[in-house]
């Protein structure tokens, strides 16, 4: 007895209840009329779809930077290459790993830049990294009005310029991971195994990477900066790594999502795509200091299986359309949670 | 010290405002628009607009940044809004009525807050940001489901057809601008909504007597240093409870005022931007995570709305296309806030660095 409640306290309530009411919904799926085999199929692509935003937020947290609000400037970075891709006519693979390999600089240079405006405001990095995300957008609202994009396909017809609010890669690269490998089973479950082995690769070089000396270093800055600066290590330089590599990773996570998905949003999109990575890692039992693979994937696991599940069952079993409503409570809720539980490690 | 010190002084604590005055006057001529007819939407949106931002004040003043948890007592005021229009009750009244629906509403939320904010130090306006969106899901839930179906509504007009939730646009036919004509002065070409000034004028005199109370004495202690104010026997989070108590209820208020000007009401989308509009507003007008004066909100309200006005057009005019105003007017309105921000954390940093460089003698600098 006295285990299980370790173990509860260790995993944590807000984990523990969210696990049930998941588990709840998937008993009652079938009473409902919801396929569960479909429900499982539609998970596990969210899952994939949504797994490096969130794997996004583990180097900034351990570097000591906070929860990424600002996760939206790799999203445009990842914006950019795409729409890149797309341009420049790259189809099928080479359309994906065009726009990725577009992305990437982007993602480097925007990181690198933002990393060192975090570095001046050691201590408020959270407020600032939400409105610094908040403008970039905007900004690039406007320069989405204005860059020379001439593609058909992504422009908007009338006008011959300005690019469309969502273009579809269909024909470009609309699932060419997913369907990788992809193995279907009766005709409504498939499972995404290119996309899933796509984004386990990047957890996996994530994960080695926390390994290697300058993860390690990382690592020291966020937990004990004293210690780590008297061991020789520069805090402001581990911190601006940290803030490319969740750059870089919020640009690469952005054209898997696509990928997957079937377009490219753009304009103000991209507003509100950090609170979820933010809420799925905190829902894995992340806190505002410490993160680990273990909590991105319980996270996005947790998280997409609740955005999957609520509108489906909920919505069947009471016939309204409540789910929204029960996603924000419970997304904020544990934000909220997060953000006031005691810090152990002192500024 | 030299004149030529003062004057970078100068600029240096101004600089947000004297970026945004150079702004402002650039985007006016391509606009095309009349003066008197940017003056006459000024006195408007003053009125409009300048309670809410004061209600930002006294958090700051008590050291707990700004407050983007205000959209809570936004969201009182809504529902206040909602059950006078259910009641039918119209004019001034009707807003009365709402103001008192909506202060023991807005008293609960502001203790809700506060005592968040109180497990939250040193991270107060993310939370109050995050805190401002769960309890957006707690009202929808209210309004949408709750209302009609366990609360009873008895002005059919307001609920969705399907038989309970209120309808997404609330037409406020009774109260609209009943405060605003309340006492229509009109000086040449302008009209001056006098009454709703003199409510503004009246909590502007609030603020400045709060200030001096032992109450608005204990703030200011506690927002300068915490421990200090804490040995000193006063309560610090009680003070800090009833800063944002009071701001929320403020809020509450304010966008009741807000709410009758504009004469319609987005019931599930009204207070999204709220606290966004009036924190800029406040930053615009020069004031800072810490420091802020009346002065910084009407000075703040009529720069970010002269901008607000001009931008659709200048963008329209200049680039033959408005929405590059209207993203732009969003840029400025987000990049003024983190550029606030930013401005005031990079100096606070280095404050402390100066202020520890001191201590030891000057020798050691620039081991960070």
């Amino acid at each position: 007895m006295d285990k299980i409640k370790q173990f509860v306290t260790d995993f944590g309530w807000p984990r523990v209840i969210i696990f049930f009411f998941l588990l709840a919904l998937f008993i009652a799926a079938p009473f409902v009329g919801v396929r569960i085999d479909a429900s499982i199929s539609d998970m596990l692509n969210r899952f994939g779809q949504n797994m490096l935003f969130v794997l996004a937020m583990v180097p900034m947290i351990q570097s000591g930077c906070g929860l990424n609000f600002g996760l939206s400037i790799g999203i445009i970075a990842g914006l950019i290459g795409s729409t890149m891709s797309v341009q420049f006519g790259l189809t099928g693979f080479l359309g994906f790993f065009g726009a990725v390999g577009f992305a990437i600089p982007f993602a480097i240079i925007f990181g690198w830049l933002y990393g060192m405006l975090l570095n001046k405001v050691k201590g408020e990095e959270m407020t600032i990294a939400m409105y610094v995300g908040f403008a970039g957008v905007m900004f690039m609202c406007i320069m989405w009005l204005v860059l020379p994009y001439t593609a058909p396909t992504m422009v908007w017809g009338y006008a011959g310029k300005g690019l469309r609010t969502t273009i579809t890669v269909e024909g470009f690269f609309r699932q060419v991971l997913n369907e990788f490998l992809a193995i279907r089973i009766g005709d409504s479950f498939v499972f995404p195994t290119g996309m899933l082995l796509f984004v386990a690769f990047c957890t996996f070089l994530v994960w080695l990477f926390m390994r290697t000396k300058t993860g390690t270093a990382l690592t020291a800055v966020g937990s004990n900066p004293d210690y780590a600066r008297a061991s020789g290590i520069s805090s402001d330089r581990m911190r601006t790594v940290s803030v490319i590599i969740s750059t870089v990773l919020g640009a690469v996570g952005i054209v898997v999502y696509q990928q997957s998905y079937g377009f490219i949003q753009l304009y103000t999109a991209p507003l509100q795509m950090p609170f979820a990575a933010v809420a799925a890692i905190l829902i894995g039992g992340a806190s505002v200091n410490k993160a680990s693979m273990v909590n991105v994937l319980i996270g996005a696991f947790l998280f997409q299986g609740l955005l999957t599940m609520t509108p489906s069952v909920i919505n069947s079993a009471l016939k309204t359309d409540i789910s929204e409503v029960i996603r924000i409570i419970v997304s904020n809720g544990i934000i909220i949670y997060a953000l006031t539980r005691k810090m152990k490690v002192a500024k | 010290m030299s004149g030529n010190k003062t004057l970078g002084r100068f600029f240096s604590e101004n600089a947000v405002v004297i970026i945004f005055v150079l702004i402002t006057l650039a985007a006016i001529p391509p606009s095309g628009l009349s003066i008197p007819y940017i003056v006459q939407e000024m006195i408007t949106r003053l009125g409009r607009n300048t309670f809410l931002v004061l209600a930002l004040i006294l958090p700051i003043y008590a050291g707990m940044g700004l407050n983007f948890g205000m959209t809570l007592g936004a969201m009182s005021g809504q529902i206040g809004l909602i059950l006078a229009i259910n009641w039918n009750i119209t004019g001034v009244e009707g807003l009365a009525f709402a103001a008192l629906i909506g202060t023991p509403i807005s008293v609960m939320m502001g203790y809700i807050a506060g005592a968040v904010l109180n497990r939250a130090k040193g991270r107060e306006m993310v939370t109050g940001y995050i805190l401002a969106f769960f309890i957006n899901g707690v009202y929808q839930f209210v309004v949408l489901y709750m209302m009609g179906a366990i609360f009873p509504i008895r002005n059919p007009a307001i609920v969705l057809s399907r038989g309970y939730g209120i309808r997404n646009t609330l037409n406020l036919q009774g109260v609209r601008q009943s405060l605003d004509t309340l006492f229509m002065l009109k000086v040449g070409p302008y009209l001056i909504p006098v009454a709703t000034f003199i409510v503004i004028a009246g909590l502007c005199v609030f603020v400045v007597w709060f200030k001096k109370t032992k109450l608005g004495q204990d703030m200011r202690a506690v927002g300068h240093d915490m421990a200090v104010a804490q040995a000193a026997g006063i309560p610090v989070d009680r003070t800090r409870i009833i800063a944002i108590i009071i701001s929320t209820v403020l809020a509450n208020f304010g966008q009741i005022i807000f709410l009758q000007n504009m004469g319609n009401m987005a019931t599930y989308n009204a207070h999204d931007q709220t606290s966004f509009f009036a924190v800029a507003a406040i930053l615009v007008g020069g004031a800072s995570v810490k420091k802020a004066a009346i002065s910084n909100v009407f000075i703040g309200v009529i720069l970010l709305h002269v901008l607000f006005v001009v931008t659709p057009r200048a963008g329209q005019n200049l680039f033959g296309s408005a929405m590059i105003g209207e993203y732009f007017r969003q840029f400025i309105g987000y990049g003024v806030i983190a550029l606030t921000l930013v401005l005031y954390a990079w100096k606070a940093r280095q404050n402390t660095a100066r202020a520890r460089e001191s201590l030891r003698g000057g020798t050691a600098g620039g081991a960070k």
